[in-house]
């Protein structure tokens, strides 16, 4: 069952990057987006890792792609979509990217072989990934608070920053 | 079965798609959600990882980065407000007020 399901959300979450990239239209691209976004929260919950999948869904597709949508609407699509799609040495860009990711998957293999034998471990949590949420809670307020308290700083310096730059006058 | 290295290959797929996003495409708003597929992937990494290792670190790191990434879309769009408002554009080869 578990290929099954990993290879239907695979080619779901490549086809709909593909759209993302290529869409000429920045709403579209958008939707394709958010499509991409459900179908990786999916893997995350075929990895057990409903915590992270959870909020995937309401953090991206709840909050940061309503305010991708909401900048299109202010910066009027119609001026968006008459000018040219690409730039002009997307050519050189394509390859690059073809080239990137043949290297990175060339290093995925190669890593993967040395590193599944030397550290696999199965099991040894196996009580604890049943309740994913507390576990990570508990990891998130104990061994990770200092950078838990850093990270709403820097929610809290973003929502200045924000404002600030989308204000008219200050 | 599915292996760490399928999740792997499948994120090194996803993040080069979205570097070929951000390096082909001239609309800033379309490189803004290449990048947050880029992040995304990385994010994929992180879980494989947790749970190939059974260490639940991965997933805390993968829920900062979703913090991070949610950060700077709030940052990044103000930007392109601001910058809309001066010049009129969301072109990136129209905006070059940085050049000497």
């Amino acid at each position: 069952m578990e290929p099954y399901l990993f290879y239907t959300l695979a080619v779901i979450l490549v086809t709909f990057a593909i759209l993302t990239v290529t869409a000429s239209n920045p709403v579209r691209s958008a939707l394709y987006l958010i499509s991409a976004l459900i179908s990786m929260a999916g893997l995350f919950f075929l990895m057990e890792a409903e915590f992270v999948g959870a909020v995937q869904i309401l953090v991206y597709v709840g909050g940061i792609m309503v305010l991708f949508l909401f900048v299109i609407m202010l910066v009027s699509v119609r001026e968006v979509t008459s000018q040219a799609k690409t730039v002009r040495q997307w050519k050189t860009g394509a390859v690059l990217g073809v080239v990137l990711a043949a290297l990175l998957c060339i290093f995925a293999v190669k890593g993967t072989q040395v590193f599944e034998k030397a550290l696999a471990k199965p099991g040894v949590i196996e009580e604890l990934q049943t309740r994913n949420t507390e576990s990570v809670g508990i990891l998130l307020y104990s061994t990770y608070l200092l950078p838990f308290e850093i990270a709403s700083i820097l929610l809290l310096v973003a929502i200045i920053g924000a404002v600030v730059l989308a204000k008219r006058e200050i | 079965m599915v292996g760490a290295s399928h999740y792997l290959i499948l994120s090194t797929v996803v993040f080069s798609i979205g570097v070929i996003g951000v390096l082909t495409r001239r609309n800033v708003i379309i490189i803004f959600m290449s990048i947050e597929l880029m992040l995304n992937a990385v994010n994929l990494n992180l879980v494989a990882f947790s749970d190939h290792l059974q260490d639940l670190s991965g997933q805390v790191f993968a829920v900062f980065v979703i913090t991070v990434a949610a950060a700077e879309a709030a940052v990044g769009l103000g930007i392109v407000i601001c910058l809309f408002r001066n010049k009129e554009t969301v072109n990136v080869d129209e905006i070059d007020l940085m050049r000497g």
